[in-house]
């Protein structure tokens, strides 16, 4: 099938896909590792590390996923490979 | 009832945002109705019988009204699921009794090390989105199977696929029934058995006639209830606290509360035996490893389960389904981000007004739940008391004459499970229920409750009549059982949390049933036994095979299996290791061929087995083999040694106990460097990929024409690659 620029896609997809994983990692570990010093921030009686394993890292997949899901859209239309709305 | 409009399938999709606002405002409605109904004094009881019935009565509606014919509406809906109501399905089919009842118990006994949990079932689904579930949404499979059959062509990946599947989902569906079955006896006084069975009967209700089509309109439906269930509790007990109804908000200020109560108890000298974890402190249940590497194998876990994977063929379109995965982790987070407040809520409670409290004035829901078996004071229970009365009647009536011949007239008796009510207490606990039965044989367990407990705790080293901390134990379940007590909420809001409790495994164990089913219909039946069936009988087998799976699980969990909690979360770890690799690398990596995938399937899921069933039931052979990897102290090692020179020494009566202290032991130092074998995916997963990589690289690349269908799957335009659950064109 001639036409959409295959490669060029997929090569945008695969930048997307590293640079979502790389949040992902942030904030399913790598935030994790400094818990006791950000345990010594304290927000509205939050410690911050406990707070960012009981609530941020959470709100923060959910806002990552929403950004992902318009970002790679906006990727398929740029190639002309999107499915018709 | 708002499921009327479900005859005509074009009208209801069209109309989805009413027809659940009405159901939505019908349930809120419902449960105010029986809020006055008891205030005019309706009996708990029949509240409990109401709520619950009336739940299941819905889901069974709309399960019937969804039932279908079409091979397409029974495996994957249609394809016309709606991104934001699949995300509500989702989140019902995620969110098991576990996560419902338990989550937030954990999170009250390991504190920050708990939150590993919510993490990790949370931080899975950008995995979901990223890499896996658009992908497969374009292939336009029937189950996962089938994608694994289709890329690595052949039946020989399928089986394994199939292999994997089952193994991780069975052990998961049965705890699901068992789950039903706890509720609903605990709620509505039903022996156990029956209630797992009357649950039996309400999963096939949602699922046998409609497949995917009613399991996921039904899930839907369970979601509200189980949400609104969840949040109406502590939203009450926040504003109640602290005059904000926000609880994930309110709950910072229970923390400090914590910290300095903790502060508190160990300066009271309540903290004797060392038991208590400050909440917010991290790593002193699991090391960093162990909570890592927890979170990394549920992350991974989750994104190879294929009950969860297969929601997401129901989707429209290929957008939709990333948009999908999305509403699922949002519908999911709102519960998983209020668990640590009821926790943290909990604790606050616990650690003010019951921990060093005089032992004659605690709480009355410690006696509730006491009752029931599930808090302990110094190992008392009011139904332990029980139990051990009705055991030394039965040893007085039997001749019995003093308190050291209790045993051994029980034993002559053959009064086996009295034995055991009464073998299961310290000596001074014996003394005071014999005593007490003696002089009065109608005696009550809550009339020789504080002695009992005055008792104990002095057999424990306790002389100062206060519980300290290490006198109270909760079973996990209470902490979100309990919270509408503890603040004093009508009996009705206690009704609402068993039937979101009761909503959470249904909906579980409804989206399980029907993986596991249609993978032994579709994939073994249809695609490796019976090519050519005719879609009737295809129906018909996927019918019988639901119905089979369904009572095969229900019997297992009827037998109460001892093991069944901890085996649920090995599945992550099995579906992690053993599907993995060979999905992502199916889409990402146009090299992976066949030998590949059966080379990573074999070696990730083999490795996990071996690790699990290594370290869990055959700990000693396992921790000798392997003793250099062990993580053991030298003193752990010098116990075992001693444990095992005991039991070779031992006279052959007392081998079996000694054993037992051995394997014991053994269990807790037989792994590979320490890592506990619930995380055992850390080790099969880097297998998985290594033995894909190498045999792919060592064996023929896959065909041109393979590659061309990769391209395809990679590419949203266009249409499926599959059709009725046929592939449009053959890939060789």
């Amino acid at each position: 099938m001639a036409g959409p620029d295959t490669e060029g896609h997929w090569g945008a997809t695969s930048r997307l896909m590293w640079i979502a994983l790389a949040v992902w990692a942030f904030f399913s570990f790598v935030i994790h590792f400094f818990v006791n010093s950000l345990n010594s921030i304290v927000i509205l009686g939050f410690p911050l590390g406990f707070y960012m394993a009981a609530q941020g890292s959470l709100i923060a997949f959910v806002v990552l996923l929403f950004w992902f899901a318009r970002r790679q859209d906006q990727i398929d239309r740029q190639f002309g490979v999107a499915e018709d709305d | 009832m708002a499921t009327e409009s479900k005859t005509a399938s074009g009208d209801f999709l069209n109309n989805l945002g009413k027809v659940y606002g009405i159901y939505a405002g019908g349930f809120l409605g419902f449960v105010i109705l029986l809020a006055i109904l008891e205030q005019l004094g309706l009996p708990d009881r029949v509240l409990g019988y109401l709520f619950v019935g009336f739940t299941i009565l819905v889901y069974a509606v709309i399960g019937v009204l969804s039932r279908t014919a079409q091979v397409s509406e029974y495996y994957v809906a249609g394809r016309k699921v709606p991104a934001f109501y699949n995300g509500m399905a989702t989140g019902a089919d995620w969110m098991s009794a576990a996560s419902f009842v338990g989550m937030a118990g954990t999170l009250y006994a390991l504190g920050y090390d708990g939150l590993a949990f919510v993490l990790g079932w949370t931080g899975g689904y950008v995995l979901v989105s990223v890499l896996l579930a658009p992908f497969l949404r374009k292939f336009g499979a029937y189950t996962v199977p089938d994608f694994l059959a289709a890329r690595y062509n052949g039946n020989l990946v399928r089986f394994l696929g199939v292999i994997v599947l089952a193994a991780c989902s069975f052990t998961y569906v049965v705890a699901q029934i068992y789950g039903t079955g706890i509720i609903a006896s605990r709620f509505l006084g039903l022996d156990f058995q029956i209630a797992v069975y009357a649950g039996l009967g309400g999963i096939l209700l949602c699922s046998m006639l409609g497949g995917m089509r009613a399991v996921t309109w039904t899930q839907v439906a369970q979601y509200i209830v189980l949400i609104v269930a969840y949040l109406t509790p502590v939203v009450i007990l926040s504003a109640k606290n602290y005059g904000i109804p926000i609880p994930q908000l309110t709950y910072g200020q229970a923390l400090q509360d914590i910290t300095a109560r903790e502060q508190e108890i160990v300066a009271q000298g309540l903290n004797v035996a060392n038991t208590l974890k400050p909440h917010i402190t991290p790593f002193l249940t699991y090391d960093k490893l162990n909570y890592f590497a927890l979170i990394l194998c549920l992350m991974v876990g989750t994104a190879s389960l294929p009950h969860i994977l297969m929601r997401y063929f129901t989707t429209p379109s290929v957008r939709d389904a990333r948009k999908s995965v999305a509403w699922s982790l949002f519908f999911i987070f709102l519960l998983y981000f209020t668990a640590p407040s009821y926790a943290a809520f909990a604790k606050l409670e616990v650690y003010t007004n019951v921990i060093g409290q005089s032992l004659d004035q605690l709480p009355a829901w410690i006696s509730t739940y006491s009752n029931l078996g599930l808090v302990k004071i110094y190992g008392v229970t009011l139904q332990g008391l029980a139990g051990t009365i009705g055991a030394v009647k039965a040893a007085i009536a039997a001749g019995a004459a003093d308190m050291a011949s209790v045993a051994a007239t029980l034993q002559s008796k053959g009064l086996t499970s009295e034995l055991a009510a009464w073998s299961a207490n310290v000596d001074p606990v014996k003394a005071v229920v014999f005593d007490a039965v003696k002089a009065n044989a109608a005696i009550t367990a809550q009339e020789i409750f504080n002695p009992a407990i005055h008792a104990a705790s002095t057999a424990a080293g306790n002389t100062s009549g206060l519980l300290g901390h290490s006198g109270l134990s909760i079973d996990n379940d209470v902490i979100v059982l309990s919270t509408p007590e503890i603040a004093g909420m009508p009996y009705v809001i206690a009704g609402l949390v068993a039937a979101g409790g009761l909503a959470a495994a249904l909906s579980t164990a409804d989206g399980l049933l029907l993986a596991i089913a249609n993978a032994l219909s579709h994939d073994v039946y249809y695609k490796m036994i019976d090519t050519h069936a005719p879609t009737a009988r295809r129906l018909v087998v996927a019918r019988i095979l639901l119905f089979g799976v369904a009572v095969a699980a229900a019997y297992t969990a009827s037998t109460r299996p001892a093991d069944i909690l901890a085996m649920v979360s090995w599945a992550f770890s099995l579906a992690a290791a053993g599907l993995f690799p060979a999905l992502v690398l199916g889409v990402w990596w146009k090299r992976a061929n066949k030998w590949g995938a059966i080379a990573g399937i074999i070696a990730g899921f083999g490795i996990c087995v071996y690790y699990l069933v290594g370290t869990r039931y055959y700990a000693v052979g396992f921790y000798e083999m392997w003793s250099g990897l062990s993580g053991a102290s030298e003193a752990a090692v010098t116990k075992f040694n001693d444990l095992k020179a005991a039991f070779e020494g031992a006279a052959p009566e007392a081998k079996a106990a000694a054993w037992k202290a051995l394997d014991t032991h053994a269990q807790a130092i037989a792994n590979w460097f320490g890592v506990r074998n619930i995380s055992s995916a850390l080790f099969g997963l880097p297998a998985g990929f290594i033995a894909m990589i190498v045999v792919s690289l060592l064996t023929a690349a896959p065909s041109k024409q393979m590659q061309d269908f990769i391209d395809e799957i990679r590419r949203p335009k266009g249409k499926e690659l599959m059709e009725g659950g046929n592939l449009v064109r053959e890939v060789h």
